[in-house]
């Protein structure tokens, strides 16, 4: 569905249903470069099962109109602008890699509005390999083939898509090159290498929790969202064995499960 | 002791290995290092809940052998990964996706620009057809460029071709064309059979879709019916409102938008869920492993098919009995400088030629080969011959066949890997009867 934040279109995949207010609100929020379909294996499950799915995209990416956000901190204002936009209260939130880091601070942000905090793929801070930013601030698509590379593991690299005949790296690479890559990935890099609070941001968090990470992760490895998930008190924890960073897609259904779990246990869905 | 910073480069699979292993993780396979082959027809569900959320696409997964299968989903991801696209879905013949590609795109009332150089089945498919589901075409020689653009329409969702026509070697100006069709808000479906991603990766010129018949050169052994479409993940479905079916709630599957929901893989997705529900060409898994067999040995082989190719081409431009000889490796060949640009690994391994004595020392010719089989493919590892005016394209009356580019004297050569000395010695054998007749009426 599309909606205005801010004066900018937003386009957000309700997972195939109609937005219904009445029903619990979670918001996905993807990574660096990417877009609201890294998350098609886990909305359309929500959304059918008593919430209000909200895989958006932020601005200046896949859908979404408006210029990139250019740091983390405006992200998690963002993020909370949206669930005023869409006429909510609160919201659970799930963040992969860079929308950990957005997802993180929206929580402390706005600690009464955040009922439960999903993570994939997250650590507290993402400090980017230098050559790999100069090449995504400039334009150039071994930005891309560079992150596509790290960011998968086996499933990526060799193959077993869960949706049959899908090829990870081909339909990642296409998702980051929707746009143009110096205004979303380049941008995405440099709020990530700029972020500093993330760390402290995670200590004030008192909301469940849950962070799902995995071994074969380069982008943000499992000892890096252990130590995040360290500080925030009571969180529970889910690494997946010979998956990488891209946990959300190469191990979807693994993922949904324990995402079912922890969210309709902390924040239940609307009984039907 | 150097210095110099290392650069960064990415480390993704290449072809050759692609070839062997994508698709495939063996330790989820009880660590069967070959691809098992699932012979079944259905799968357990966990419970209820697993059920629905697979049939509504909530979750991926199988549910039913014509709509996907593991060891056909592995040849589907297989040539995704060589093609260079984002997902594929085979199918039991190339005509067979040929079809689920058009209905995947087109209504009653559409309309499609193609090329007039085809195979003599999808020549019958695009003219006699697809009129019966109410989707009309108008042909376009290769060659004219310019005369695709004229003949787009209002209704127009899509351009197709063969990327190397069949039978006659002329190619399409890809890169043009797909500017063409992106500019008028179409995509560009382009048969690639003959060239294999080993010779031609469509993608990277401008296609939308890729088409192969895998029965052909990826599978190589002849033993086995199999098609494929490819999707690039390139083309934007919802830049305008010539593609409903792809960006509206679609009733069948509780208001999915394909487009919206799964952007560069939109295409397969309607393809799988729609058109493998509805009309069911479903590829065995049987034929898919056989197919996964000849694609382990691709490049290996297209090499070999390419200088074989090269060779005939030399034997057959110099040879008495040879009126003409048409390859894209042939200098005066009139797309021989687009062929350099497209097919960068080699020109393939169809051959046309013209036999001196027309068609009477054609059906000759073909009837005394011995080692070159007569027989309706090609892409065989072993050489194949046909005369189309008496085979292929038989169905076509003279006047189509004219359109089409063929001639009686025509002779179609798929150039096997065998050793080449042998090829050509069984030519001569052709050769020698097709002058006899000559011989005896010119006394």
């Amino acid at each position: 569905m599309k909606f205005k934040v801010n004066g900018h279109e937003v386009f957000a995949s309700t997972g195939g249903r109609p937005f219904d207010k009445k029903k619990p609100l979670i918001i996905f929020v993807h990574g660096s470069g990417l877009t609201h379909m890294t998350w098609v294996l886990q909305t359309r499950y929500f959304a059918f099962h008593g919430y209000n799915s909200l895989a958006v995209d932020l601005p200046g990416h896949g859908l979404s109109s408006g210029e990139s956000l250019k740091s983390i901190e405006e992200m998690a204002d963002w993020v909370n602008d949206v669930i005023d936009a869409v006429g909510h209260k609160e919201a659970s939130l799930v963040g992969h890699s860079q929308g950990c880091l957005v997802t993180v601070e929206c929580t402390s942000r706005y600690p009464n509005k955040i009922k439960t905090l999903s993570l994939m793929g997250g650590a507290g801070a993402i400090p980017m390999n230098p050559e790999l930013l100069s090449l995504a601030e400039n334009n150039d698509p071994k930005a891309v083939d560079l992150m596509m590379d790290w960011a998968h593991g086996p499933a990526g690299h060799f193959g077993g898509h869960p949706v049959p005949g899908l090829y990870h790296i081909n339909t990642g690479t296409m998702l980051a090159k929707s746009r143009t890559i110096q205004n979303t990935l380049g941008v995405d890099f440099r709020a990530c290498d700029n972020y500093k609070n993330g760390f402290e941001a995670a200590k004030t968090i008192k909301c469940p929790t849950l962070s799902i990470l995995a071994t074969d992760d380069k982008m943000c490895p499992v000892k890096e969202g252990k130590k995040l998930a360290s500080l925030i008190d009571g969180s529970q924890v889910d690494i997946i064995d010979n998956c990488g960073h891209m946990m959300l897609l190469e191990e979807a259904d693994r993922v949904l499960t324990v995402l079912k779990k922890f969210i309709t246990t902390n924040y239940p869905p609307l009984s039907s | 002791m150097s210095d110099k910073k290392k650069e960064l480069k990415p480390n993704t699979y290449k072809f050759d290995t692609l070839s062997l292993h994508a698709g495939y993780q063996p330790h989820k396979n009880a660590g069967s290092r070959q691809v098992p082959i699932y012979q079944t027809t259905s799968y357990l569900f966990d419970d209820v809940d697993h059920a629905a959320a697979l049939f509504n696409l909530e979750r991926g997964g199988h549910i039913y052998s014509r709509i996907s299968n593991p060891t056909v989903g592995v040849l589907e991801e297989r040539v995704a990964s060589l093609e260079g696209g984002t997902a594929a879905l085979a199918t039991s013949s190339g005509m067979s996706a040929i079809f689920l590609t058009v209905m995947t795109l087109c209504e009653a009332g559409d309309h499609l620009v193609v090329s007039s150089q085809l195979y003599g089945g999808t020549v019958n498919l695009f003219r006699l057809t697809l009129p019966k589901f109410g989707i009309k075409c108008t042909f376009v020689k290769p060659r004219d460029t310019e005369g695709f653009k004229k003949a787009i329409q209002k209704n127009t969702k899509g351009i197709f071709g063969e990327l190397v026509g069949n039978p006659g070697n002329e190619i399409m100006n890809m890169p043009e064309i797909a500017k063409i069709a992106h500019d008028a808000g179409i995509p560009l479906m382009v048969d690639a059979t003959y060239q294999t991603p080993y010779l031609c990766k469509p993608f990277e010129h401008g296609a939308d879709i890729v088409i192969h018949s895998l029965t052909k050169w990826m599978a190589g052994h002849g033993s086995s019916m199999a098609g494929i479409l490819v999707e690039g993940g390139k083309f934007d479905w919802m830049q305008n409102d010539k593609f409903p079916t792809m960006t509206k709630p679609y009733e069948g599957y509780h208001g999915l938008s394909f487009a919206e929901e799964f952007g560069p893989t939109a295409f397969t997705m309607k393809a799988r869920a729609e058109g493998m529900r509805d009309f069911g060409p479903c590829l065995s898994p049987q034929n898919a492993w056989n197919v996964l067999q000849g694609i382990e040995t691709l490049s290996v082989r297209m090499k070999k098919h390419c200088s074989n190719a090269e060779e005939m081409v030399k034997y057959l431009s110099n040879h008495e009995s040879v009126a003409w000889v048409s390859h894209p490796s042939v200098p005066d060949h009139p797309d021989h400088e687009l062929a350099k640009k497209l097919l960068p690994n080699g020109r393939g391994s169809m051959i046309a030629f013209g036999i001196k004595g027309g068609k009477d020392a054609g059906v000759a010719f073909i009837n005394n080969v011995k080692l070159a089989s007569h027989l309706a493919n090609v892409g065989d590892t072993r050489t194949l011959v046909i005369h189309p005016a008496s085979g292929t394209h038989s169905q076509m009356d003279e006047a189509t066949l004219k359109f089409a580019g063929l001639s009686h004297d025509m002779i179609r050569l798929s150039v096997g890997i065998e050793d080449i000395d042998d090829i050509k010695n069984d030519f001569e054998i052709g050769f020698r009867a097709a002058r006899k007749p000559r011989l005896v009426s010119n006394q």
